[in-house]
C-alpha cells in the first residue's frame, strides 16, 4: 500500500495532528496513522451518493435464469478491471489501475457503488469523464458479464439506444410497388381483352348487320335469346335447355 | 327490348357472393364487443332469436325481390310501385356513402400488411427520440401500437377542425385498394363470380389457423372463460335485445341493395329460400367463431399485460429495498409487500404511489370495438407471439379479404342500377361506368386521408347508414306485403321457383319484422334526440390518450346532410313521381 501525502485540508478533517513522541516510535505511529487515514479516505471517497460515485445494479437471475452465476469478490474484481479498462481508453487517463477503482456497499440485490480515483488516490475522477468512458465501452462491459443494458444498469448513465436500421428504401414501398404493378397490368389486360371481344363482335355480323338490325326488335325477344351472345360464346347454347338441366341437378 | 342479363356461372357463386358480402369486418370487430358488453354467453340467446325472427326473413325477402324483378334496387322497386322507386334511390345513396368510407379500411389493411414484412414489426418498438437517450415522448405515454396507429398511420390531428394535409402514404394505399376493387368488378358477374371464391373461403382458412394458434396461447382460457360466462341479468336489459337486433340487421347488409343486385343475376328458378337460410346461418356462426378467436387473443394479451405489470411491481420493490434478484415472485408478492410495509414503513410509503394494483379482470374489461380492436388490440397481441411477421401477414390478409368481399357487394349495389338504366348503359360501356364510380369514390375518399380524416371516418361510420337503413328496410317490407300484395308475390314466387311460401315466412314478412323495424327505428331516433350535442373521441398527443370533444357546427351539418340525403329520397321521389303523373294526366286529359 503506497502512502500518499496528505493535503492540508484533509489533515484538518480526518486525523489529528501527530503527537509529540520520542523519535523511536515516531515512524511506526506515522505508518499506522497513514494507514487509518488512507482507509478513512478510501471510505469517504466511495460512499452512496458521494461525489462522482455511480450506483450499479445487476439482475443476473433475470437475465440468465438457471445459468446465473453467484456474485462474489472475483466478479467484483472483473468489474473493477472492466471499469479500469474503460478509463484507460480516455486520453490522459491511460495510467488508470484496477486499484484505482473502489467498490462499496455491495447488497444482495446485487447493487453497489463505485468511484474511480486519480493516481494520487486523493480525489475521484469527475463524473463526466467516467460517464463518457463507460458509455463508449458499455458493450464490452455488458458482454463480460453476459448481461445487457437492462440487466446491468448504471444509474445516472443513460445508455445509447441502438439506432434503428433504416434501409434506404422503406420495405413497404417495395411491396406496394410490386402489388400495384400487378394490379395495373391485370386491369390493362382485362380491358384490352374486353375491347378486342367487342371489336370482334362488331366486325363479325357487320355484313348481315343492317338486315339484322331491322329484325332485331322481333328476333331478340324470341325465347329470350339474343343472337349476339351465341356468336361470342362460339356455339348455340339454348338457355332454356340449360335451365332444364339445372333443375335436375340442384345445388 | 331486353338485353340478356349476365348470370352467375353456377348457384355456388351466388351463395359465395352473398357470404363474402355479409361476412365482413363487423363479424370480427363488432360482435365480440357486443358479446362482452351484454352478458357473454347469454348474449347468444337474443342473438339467435333475432336471427330467426328478423335476419332470415328479411334476407329472404330481399333475395326473393331481386330474383323476381331481375333488376337492381331502383328498377326492382319501380316495378313494385312507381312511387316507391325512392327506396331504390335511397339504397344507392347509402351504398355510395358506404363505399366511400369502407375502402379506407382496406387501405389501412394494406398499409399494415406492407409493414408486416419487417423485423421487428414497426408497431412493436417505439422510435427513439432526438438525442437517442430514450423513446419518443408520445410513444412512451401511449403504447407503441397506439403510437403506430395514431401517429404513423393516421398522423392524426388533435381535433376535427384542424384538417392538415393529405397524407400521401394512406392516399397511395387507398388508390391501390380502389384499383383492386375495380379489377374485381371490371367484368361484372364474370369476374366477380370468380373472385368471391377466394374472398369467401380464404378468411375461414385464416380464422381456423388463428383459432388453433389462439387456443394454444398462454392465457387464452382466461379470455374464453371471461367471455362465455353468462351474465343472465343482462337479458333483462332492453339494450341487449336492441343491440342483438341491430347487429343481425347490419351484419347481413340488408337495405343496401347489394343483395337485390346479387339475386337479380340469378336464374329465376333458383331456390333462394334455401340460400337465404344458408347465408344467414353461416354469417352468424362466423360471428361466433370469430369471437372465440378474438377472445382467446384477448385472454393472451390480458394475461401478458397482467404479468408485465406484476414484473414491474416486483422490480420496483427489489430495486427500492435491494432484495435479492429472483427472491420475489408473483406467488409471494403479497406477503413480501405486507412484510416490507410493516418493517420499513417510511420507505414503503414513499414508493407506495408507484405500486399499481395489477388485476387480470381490469385488463380483460377493456372492451374495444371497431378500428381500435383491429389495429391496436390485435396488433398488440400479435407482436408478442413468436414469428409475429407470419401472424401479422395472415391477419391483415384476412382483413383485406373480408373488406374487399364486402366492397364487391357495395359497388355492385351502385353499378347494377346504373347499368340497368337504358339511358346510361347506352352512353357508356360497363367498364367505363365501373371505372367512373371507382374514380369518384376514390377522389372523395381522399378526405379520409387528411390528418383529421379519421374523425370524418367516424362520422360516416356512425351516421351514414344506421337510421336510413332501418327506414329503407321498413318501407321495403311494408311495400312488398301491402302495396304489391303478399298473395300476388307469393303466387309469382311459386311460379318462379316451384315452391310454395310457407306461413312462417308470411307471418314474419307481414307482421313481425315490420313491427320490429318500427321499434328499432323509434329507439334510434329517440336515442339521437335525447343525446343532445354529439361528441367524438379525439387523440391528444400530449397526454397519449383519447379525449372527448364536441362536434363543431359544420360537422353536425354534415351529419344531418348524410342522414337526410338518403332518408329524404323516399318521400321526395314519391312526391316527384306523383307530381309528374299529375302533369302527364293533366296533359293527356284534354286530348282524350
Amino acid at each position: 500500500m503506497t502512502v500518499h501525502l496528505l493535503s492540508p485540508t484533509r489533515a484538518s478533517h480526518s486525523g489529528h495532528a501527530p503527537a509529540r513522541l520520542p523519535c523511536v516510535f515516531h515512524s511506526e505511529r506515522m505508518l499506522w496513522l497513514f494507514f487509518f487515514l488512507v482507509t478513512a479516505i478510501h471510505a469517504e471517497l466511495c460512499q452512496p451518493d458521494a461525489e462522482n460515485a455511480f450506483k450499479v445494479r445487476l439482475s443476473i437471475r433475470t437475465a440468465l435464469g438457471d445459468k446465473a452465476y453467484a456474485w462474489d469478490t472475483n466478479e467484483e474484481y472483473l468489474f473493477r478491471a472492466m471499469v479500469a479498462f474503460s478509463m484507460r481508453k480516455v486520453p490522459n487517463r491511460e495510467t488508470t489501475e484496477i486499484s484505482h477503482v473502489l467498490l462499496c456497499n455491495v447488497t444482495q440485490r446485487v447493487s453497489f457503488w463505485f468511484v474511480v480515483t486519480d493516481p494520487s488516490k486523493n480525489h475521484t475522477i469527475p463524473a463526466v469523464e467516467v460517464q463518457s468512458a463507460i458509455r463508449m465501452n458499455r458493450d464490452r462491459i455488458n458482454n463480460a458479464f453476459f448481461l445487457n443494458d437492462q440487466t446491468l444498469e448504471f444509474l445516472k448513465i443513460p445508455s445509447t439506444l441502438a439506432p434503428p436500421t433504416d434501409p434506404s428504401v422503406p420495405v413497404w414501398i417495395i411491396i406496394f410497388g410490386v402489388i400495384f404493378c400487378i394490379v395495373v397490368v391485370a386491369i390493362a389486360l382485362l380491358i384490352l381483352s374486353g375491347i378486342q371481344q367487342r371489336r370482334r363482335k362488331n366486325e363479325g355480323p357487320s355484313e348481315v348487320g343492317d338486315a339484322e338490325d331491322k329484325c332485331e326488335n322481333t328476333i331478340t325477344i324470341e325465347n329470350g335469346i339474343r343472337c349476339d351472345p351465341l356468336d361470342t360464346k362460339g356455339g348455340c347454347v339454348n338457355d332454356a335447355f340449360m335451365t332444364e338441366e339445372e333443375r335436375l341437378t340442384p345445388l | 327490348m331486353e338485353k340478356a342479363r349476365p348470370l352467375w356461372s353456377n348457384p355456388l357463386q351466388f351463395v359465395f357472393a352473398c357470404i363474402s358480402y355479409a361476412v365482413g369486418l363487423g363479424n370480427v370487430w363488432r360482435f365480440p364487443y357486443l358479446c362482452q358488453m351484454y352478458g357473454g354467453g347469454s348474449f347468444l340467446v337474443p342473438y339467435v332469436i333475432m336471427l330467426l325472427v328478423e335476419g332470415m326473413p328479411l334476407l329472404y325477402l330481399e333475395l326473393a325481390v331481386g330474383q323476381r324483378m331481375r333488376q337492381g334496387s331502383i328498377g326492382a322497386w319501380r316495378t313494385i310501385s312507381p312511387y316507391l322507386s325512392g327506396v331504390g334511390v335511397a339504397s344507392v345513396v347509402v351504398s355510395f356513402f358506404l363505399s366511400m368510407y369502407y375502402n379506407v379500411i382496406n387501405a389501412w389493411s394494406f398499409w399494415y400488411l406492407f409493414h408486416s414484412f419487417q423485423d421487428p414489426l414497426p408497431w412493436s418498438v417505439c422510435p427513439l427520440n432526438a438525442n437517442r437517450t430514450g423513446y419518443d415522448e408520445e410513444c412512451e405515454k401511449a403504447s407503441s401500437t397506439q403510437y403506430f396507429w395514431y401517429r404513423k398511420t393516421l398522423n392524426i390531428s388533435p381535433s376535427i377542425q384542424e384538417s392538415g394535409g393529405v397524407q400521401w402514404e394512406p392516399a397511395l394505399c387507398l388508390l391501390l385498394a380502389w384499383l383492386l376493387v375495380y379489377l374485381c368488378i371490371l367484368r361484372g358477374t364474370e369476374s366477380t363470380g370468380k373472385v368471391v371464391y377466394f374472398t369467401a373461403s380464404l378468411p375461414y382458412c385464416v380464422l381456423i389457423i388463428y383459432l388453433v394458434r389462439g387456443l394454444t396461447l398462454h392465457g387464452a382460457t382466461n379470455g374464453l372463460k371471461y367471455m362465455f360466462t353468462p351474465k343472465i341479468e343482462q337479458l333483462a336489459n332492453p339494450r341487449t335485445w336492441i343491440n342483438a337486433a341491430t347487429q343481425i340487421f347490419f351484419s347481413l347488409g340488408l337495405g343496401f341493395g347489394s343483395l337485390i343486385a346479387f339475386a337479380s343475376y340469378n336464374e329465376p328458378s333458383n331456390n333462394c329460400q334455401k340460400h337465404a337460410i344458408i347465408v344467414s346461418l353461416i354469417n352468424s356462426s362466423t360471428s361466433i367463431f370469430a369471437s372465440i378467436v378474438t377472445f382467446s387473443i384477448y385472454g393472451f394479451k390480458a394475461t401478458f399485460n397482467y404479468e408485465s405489470c406484476l414484473q414491474k411491481v416486483i422490480l420496483l420493490l427489489i430495486n427500492s429495498f435491494d432484495l435479492e434478484d429472483g427472491s420475489v415472485t408473483a406467488d409471494n408478492l403479497e406477503q413480501v409487500k405486507s412484510y416490507l410495509a410493516s418493517t420499513y414503513p417510511s420507505e414503503y410509503s414513499a414508493i407506495a404511489p408507484q405500486i399499481r394494483n395489477c388485476s387480470l379482470e381490469s385488463e380483460l374489461n377493456t372492451a374495444v370495438q371497431g378500428t381500435g380492436l383491429a389495429f391496436i388490440v390485435y396488433t398488440e397481441a400479435i407482436k408478442n407471439m413468436e414469428v409475429s411477421q407470419l401472424w401479422s401477414v395472415l391477419y391483415f390478409l384476412m382483413m383485406l379479404l373480408l373488406g374487399v368481399g364486402s366492397m364487391l357487394g357495395n359497388t355492385m349495389a351502385i353499378i347494377t342500377p346504373l347499368t340497368d338504366s337504358k339511358f346510361i348503359s347506352s352512353l357508356l360501356p360497363r367498364e367505363v361506368i365501373s371505372g367512373l364510380v371507382c374514380l369518384i369514390n376514390c377522389a372523395i375518399g381522399l378526405v379520409f386521408t387528411l390528418e383529421s380524416g379519421n374523425y370524418w371516418f367516424d362520422i360516416f361510420n356512425d351516421y351514414a347508414a344506421t337510421l336510413s337503413l332501418l327506414l329503407i328496410v321498413l318501407v321495403e317490407a311494408v311495400a312488398l306485403c301491402y302495396v304489391y300484395g303478399l298473395r300476388r308475390f307469393e303466387r309469382e314466387l311459386q311460379a318462379m321457383t316451384g315452391r310454395a311460401l310457407s306461413w312462417y315466412w308470411k307471418i314474419l314478412w307481414a307482421v313481425v319484422s315490420p313491427l320490429l323495424m318500427v321499434g328499432l327505428f323509434i329507439f334510434y331516433l329517440s336515442d339521437y334526440i335525447l343525446a343532445g350535442t354529439l361528441q367524438y373521441q379525439a387523440w391528444d398527443a400530449s397526454q397519449g390518450q383519447l379525449v372527448t370533444r364536441d362536434y363543431p357546427p359544420y360537422a353536425l351539418a354534415v351529419i344531418g346532410l348524410l342522414v337526410a340525403a338518403s332518408t329524404m329520397c323516399v318521400p321526395l321521389v314519391a312526391l316527384g313521381t306523383f307530381v309528374l303523373r299529375r302533369l302527364k294526366r293533366g296533359d293527356t286529359a284534354p286530348v282524350s
